[in-house]
């Protein structure tokens, strides 16, 4: 029989249980950081430098949009002579979103998103202007770095580059 | 003891899932509609033509939708296999979220089958699950931007959205990874996991005593009969009639490929995959960490946390008459009709553009959450008033409002949103 004071001690047995029910929830613990660490995407090994040229800056009029499908962006120029390298992608759910040259504005299919031609929010859900990708200009040159999108939380005349 | 068992050892695992007499209340076909058992059959069905598909289906963005294809051109039957894989995935969804509701009427989800009804609740979101991942599989147009809608909505989750969007794509984007992802997931991890919930389930079914048994439909004197072969015939039967309608259905109706997949371009209106559809309709309505997160969330706590309710007369369990429970849901569907419907048609005519200065969150967020629980709550209130509910009973009238608002819902998304998700007839 065991009294109260007897319970409290803590005998050899009773602290090698603990022991070993310690180590089980360790390796339980690793265990389950070894499969997250396992199905993370590994970051860093995409990213070299994937600077694209475009074209010329002449090759571009004022006020056009020019989808690059395949870098996944559109480039615009704006009535001023700025560049803009806008994500495809609409910020409220992933979808690619489509230029309306008539009402000039990029409209998502899936839910009517729509954005201006700096990729502003004209019309919610989406709750962030578009991302973009930098846009470098050299000799003449119009280069956007394709590996890098930017989130931005509101549009700014600092995202723009001038020639 | 079991005198009628000598000599039948081949019915000794019918006895493992039933008892060997019955009360011959349980029996009714509408007590349960058999759905936990189809249900059950259908993903037997699913573990065999599953592992049929799996031998010629090749998980690479570059080889899906080819040995699709190849499934249902090349090969005796693959259409068939693919049709009835694609009906019977959809249909077990159907029955196994019809499962929760008769549960729920039934009143099976009070105490002593609270476990029970948590294991359920995990079962149809393992389901939910595999119907997802399966999803994205043929990597056609219809799959692609499906899954890219739904694993977008994972965004919003505060804090950790984005890394649990990067984790499900394993990337930024829909690729390679997540095909892979996908299908391990689909072919292997969820529906071991689903078998150990089945047993579990089962054997808690067992447990607690069989099916619930209301005391107004028992007789004075309780008959018993015997389980084999009165319940084993019926069951039979029910699942007989169920494979001959999954077949038939199959034989005449495809599974739905369109062309592949493009990243490039998305169809016009791109749908998440049918049953996220109340969701995807959700979210049209308020900004997506409010549609996409706190509803969601605070639904699925609410559902689990159901069982704990306490109610002052707790020694009669099974208080709801079946006359009562009618009057009840003409009451839920009437918050249906003055709440849900109205708020569909009002919000995308009048609101759409309004308080536009206002940050996101609030402008469609805050203020139309907050005018919905004060609606609901003055349901609650007039239900209370004029009508004299309870608390349980008005816990009823919630569980069956917030069932057919996603109904509704799921269905305005299927049927009447068209190009740009605006409203429109579907013909």
């Amino acid at each position: 029989m065991m009294n109260n004071e007897q319970s409290n001690i803590l005998t050899r047995r009773k602290f090698l249980n603990r022991l070993w029910a310690g180590l089980g929830i360790l390796a339980g613990i690793e265990l389950i950081g070894l499969s997250f660490t396992f199905l993370s995407p590994n970051k860093g090994v995409s990213s070299g430098n994937n600077l694209k040229i475009i074209g010329a800056v002449g090759d571009f009029p004022n006020d056009s949009v020019i989808p690059y499908r395949s870098g996944k962006f559109y480039l615009v120029r704006l009535p001023d002579g700025g560049f803009m390298a806008l994500s495809l992608a609409c910020t409220h759910l992933g979808c690619s979103i489509h230029w309306n040259a008539e009402n000039k504005r990029f409209i998502c299919p899936c839910h009517s998103s729509e954005f201006d031609m700096q990729g502003k929010v004209i019309n919610a859900p989406a709750p962030r202007p578009l991302d973009q990708f930098p846009v470098i200009i050299e000799n003449g040159m119009v280069k956007v770095e394709t590996s890098r999108q930017l989130k931005r939380n509101k549009s700014d005349k600092l995202d723009i580059t001038y020639a | 003891m079991f005198d009628m068992d000598s000599g039948k050892k081949h019915r000794g695992f019918i006895y493992h899932l039933h008892p060997p007499k019955i009360n011959v209340e349980a029996l009714k076909f509408s007590r349960t509609f058999g759905l936990g058992g189809m249900a059950f059959l259908l993903f037997l069905i699913q573990l065999f033509t599953g592992l049929l598909l799996r031998f010629r289906y090749v998980p690479t963005p570059a080889g899906a939708y080819d040995s699709i294809l190849s499934i249902q051109n090349d090969i005796i039957f693959g259409q068939l296999i693919r049709n009835i894989h694609h009906w019977a995935g959809m249909l077990m969804l159907i029955f196994t979220f019809l499962h929760m509701w008769v549960t729920f009427f039934a009143e099976a989800y009070r105490p002593p089958r609270t476990s029970n009804w948590i294991i359920g609740l995990a079962m149809l979101f393992v389901i939910v699950l595999m119907n997802f991942t399966g999803y994205l599989l043929p990597w056609d147009q219809l799959s692609y931007w499906a899954v890219t809608v739904a694993t977008s909505m994972l965004d919003y989750f505060p804090v950790i959205g984005e890394n649990l969007k990067v984790l499900a794509r394993g990337g930024d984007n829909i690729g390679t990874t997540t095909l892979m992802n996908f299908y391990t997931f689909h072919t292997g991890l969820l529906p071991a996991v689903l078998v150990v919930l089945a047993g579990f389930h089962f054997w808690k079914v067992r447990k607690a005593g069989g099916i619930v048994l209301k005391k107004e439909n028992i007789t004075e004197k309780e008959i018993f009969v015997d389980t084999y072969p009165h319940l084993v015939i019926r069951e039979l039967i029910a699942g007989l009639v169920l494979i001959a309608v999954l077949f038939l259905f199959s034989l005449i109706y495809n599974a739905p490929l369109l062309e592949k997949a493009n990243p490039a371009y998305s169809p016009d209106p791109a749908k998440a995959p049918w049953y996220f559809l109340g969701i995807q309709e959700l979210i049209l309505h308020f900004h997506p960490a409010i549609g996409a997160f706190a509803i969601p969330i605070a639904v699925i706590g609410w559902l689990i946390y159901l069982p704990y309710y306490k109610f002052e007369n707790n020694d009669n369990l099974y208080t709801i008459t079946a006359r009562r429970r009618n009057k009840l849901l003409i009451m839920a569907l009437c918050g249906v009709l003055i709440i849900t419907l109205p708020g569909i048609f009002t919000d995308e005519l009048f609101f759409n553009h309004w308080l536009t200065g206002l940050p996101p969150l609030i402008s469609n967020g805050l203020i139309p959450i907050t005018i919905l629980i004060l609606l609901v709550y003055g349901l609650y209130i007039v239900l209370r008033k004029k009508f004299g509910i309870t608390k349980k009973e008005w816990i009823f009238v919630l569980f069956n409002y917030i069932m057919f608002s996603y109904l509704i819902l799921m269905l305005t998304g299927i049927w009447f949103r068209g190009a740009g998700m605006k409203l429109t007839l579907p013909w």
